[in-house]
């Protein structure tokens, strides 16, 4: 089996120093460069302007900044009206209250309407962990990625989170961008880009296949690593986009691995692992783990704490990818 | 009814008495084609969609609906579609012909109004408390681009029950959005019951008063009034202005007025000849 791993030769190593990043700097940085680009970019808060990072935005475009209070179903309903006017609203809050609060916004106002708002989901996932459950926003892909016309993509590095954000101004239709404030490191090398509807390949490998996206895809390139050292080759995909998902590389997967581990920090049900799996039942049925959080709320304690309860650590995605292929190989 | 004439358009104001009498029949024999509509609510609101599309008070171009400089008109008691389908037909946003297709299978004419499907809808509504928000959107949106379009955003009275148009007339008022003019179809009755047994609503011109509106009640059947209020917006500058129209559910049609059952009573034929005769107006078909 022929394998180009380049995990540990170019993709940290020569590239990327081990420094870390909040992608929530990426996004604001980027919404500032396009809004001073395009007069049609404005930018929309619930009161959340800090933790939005948008203090530099609002000093520079204080006419296009509208915070409307603690209040998210109006916040998604004016962006819709904005959009309405010929503006480009980026909707940004808490992803828990921007999405949960909002949600029939998000469904009339945004995905039925067709309105080209951007939501900005910020402190996805559980990076919210200490604050507890009312925080936590595991839910938001299952609830968004069923929304028809509402394009779900998640970032996992500062690079990416630019990209995205750019890609969004050009993209004609709602989007929900899930930004989260955990600290990553840089991922992508500088040659690549984002492409909606298309995985990343972040590693070559024929062995097993790890899908996963956001914060986690440095952990699963971390596992592909491990996992090298046992001479087992994991391809990692970067799943950036939920919906439009990339059906081609998730069955060319099944077709040329043996089997597939996915992960994410979000529930089970409804979210990356669902959506890999009912492309799998339907075209190329293969053997699979999904991690990410199970049919419960998660409890209180750090980020990181949370992330190893639920076995989302380079630790968890190698045992997964170990019991996947050890099944099928005993 | 007076017989004035309307400052603004020279049109008789009897021509707009027949018209909204005509989207009124119009709205109930569809009703009675799809067997399913909000008849009580299309004859409460009737005058004011016809004041503000035959009144020239909305500057609309229905050969150009997304003209970007129009003023915009969103009717956020989605459910009074009949109407509304009617009176946008008639001022030529698409055929009158359609209006026999409502709600059939496939028709753009949904129960609630789609923009996708539809030239001249504005916002996609029916669940309520959608169209303020987004008519507070639309009205900032002017205010960024220095562009002159006002924003008529029309509610039910039951509707204002939902937390999201507290919200948007909060942001209206900091904003000083005085380019966004609320209209109330204070009709009374929601689909239980009358609001005032459901749920409280008076005292509802204070209340839009201290959410920072100039707020002026009115008739909502009186045409040459509707008229003379909209043509006089914004009432104060620099403020969201809101006018309450107190209106009678079920108006024009004896058997359906002020009834809370015919907020979506159907109409038989045999109704529909007895309400033609009390409008003095021809059934469409």
């Amino acid at each position: 089996m022929v394998n180009t791993s380049m995990t540990e030769r170019t993709r940290f190593s020569n590239e990327h120093p081990k420094e870390l990043f909040d992608c929530r700097d990426s996004y604001s940085s980027t919404l500032e460069s396009m809004a001073a680009q395009d007069d049609r970019v404005c930018a929309i808060v619930n009161d959340s302007v800090s933790s939005t990072k948008l203090k530099n935005f609002k000093t520079q475009f204080p006419n296009r900044f509208v915070n409307v209070g603690i209040a998210e179903q109006n916040m998604v309903g004016v962006g819709a009206g904005l959009a309405n006017g010929g503006m480009v609203p980026y909707v940004c809050g808490a992803s828990c209250f921007l999405i949960a609060r909002a949600m029939e916004q998000v469904k009339v106002d945004l995905g039925y309407s067709k309105w080209n708002v951007k939501l900005c989901g910020m402190s996805s996932g559980m990076a919210y962990g200490q604050l507890g459950a009312t925080h936590h926003s595991i839910e938001d892909l299952a609830w968004t990625r069923v929304i028809p016309n509402l394009t779900v993509v998640v970032p996992a590095d500062p690079q990416e989170t630019e990209q995205i954000m750019r890609y969004s101004l050009e993209h004609s239709g709602p989007m929900f961008i899930r930004i989260s404030r955990m600290p990553v490191p840089a991922v992508h090398l500088s040659s690549e880009t984002f492409n909606l509807g298309k995985a990343a390949v972040l590693n070559q490998g024929d062995d097993v296949t790890i899908i996963t996206n956001g914060v986690l895809v440095y952990k699963a390139l971390l596992a592909a690593q491990a996992l090298e050292t046992r001479g087992i080759y994991a391809r990692v995909l970067n799943m950036s986009s939920i919906k439009p998902i990339d059906s081609d590389a998730i069955v060319n997967a099944a077709r040329t691995t043996r089997g597939i581990v996915t992960a994410e920090e979000a529930l089970l049900a409804g979210g990356l692992g669902s959506a890999v799996a009912e492309i799998l039942a339907l075209h190329h049925p293969a053997p699979m783990r999904m991690l990410g959080v199970p049919d419960v709320f998660a409890p209180t304690g750090s980020s990181e704490f949370l992330l190893e309860h639920f076995q989302l650590t380079e630790q968890g995605i190698t045992a997964a990818a170990l019991e996947l292929i050890d099944k099928k190989n005993p | 009814m007076c017989l004035t004439m309307s400052l603004k358009t020279n049109l008789p104001i009897a021509e707009i008495a027949v018209r909204a009498n005509t989207t009124r029949i119009t709205a109930m024999a569809m009703t009675n084609h799809s067997q399913l509509g909000h008849t009580g609510g299309d004859l409460s609101s009737a005058d004011i969609l016809t004041c503000l599309y035959f009144g020239e008070i909305l500057s609309v171009r229905p050969e150009d609906p997304t003209w970007q400089r129009r003023d915009r008109f969103i009717m956020s008691k989605g459910h009074c579609s009949g109407a509304y389908y009617s009176t946008l037909a008639a001022r030529g946003f698409f055929p009158e012909s359609l209006l026999k297709t409502f709600m059939d299978p496939l028709s753009p004419l949904n129960g609630h109004p789609d923009r996708n499907k539809l030239p001249g809808v504005e916002a996609n509504t029916g669940p309520l408390g959608h169209g303020l928000p987004i008519a507070v959107g639309a009205a900032l949106a002017a205010k960024m681009k220095g562009e002159p379009w006002r924003v008529f955003v029309l509610t039910g009275d039951g509707e204002l029950q939902e937390g999201s148009n507290w919200e948007a007339a909060m942001t209206a008022h900091h904003y000083s959005l005085d380019n966004l003019i609320v209209i109330v179809d204070r009709n009374r009755i929601q689909q239980g019951d009358f609001t005032e047994s459901t749920i409280r609503m008076d005292p509802l011109p204070e209340k839009w008063q201290a959410f920072g509106f100039t707020v002026k009640e009115l008739d909502g059947h009186n045409h040459a009034e509707l008229l003379r209020a909209f043509e006089s917006v914004p009432l104060s500058k620099g403020k969201p202005t809101c006018f309450i129209a107190n209106t009678t559910k079920g108006k024009g049609v004896s058997f359906a007025e002020n009834r809370p059952a015919w907020h979506h009573g159907v109409p038989t034929r045999q109704q529909l000849h007895i309400a033609a005769e009390e409008l003095k107006v021809e059934l469409p078909w």
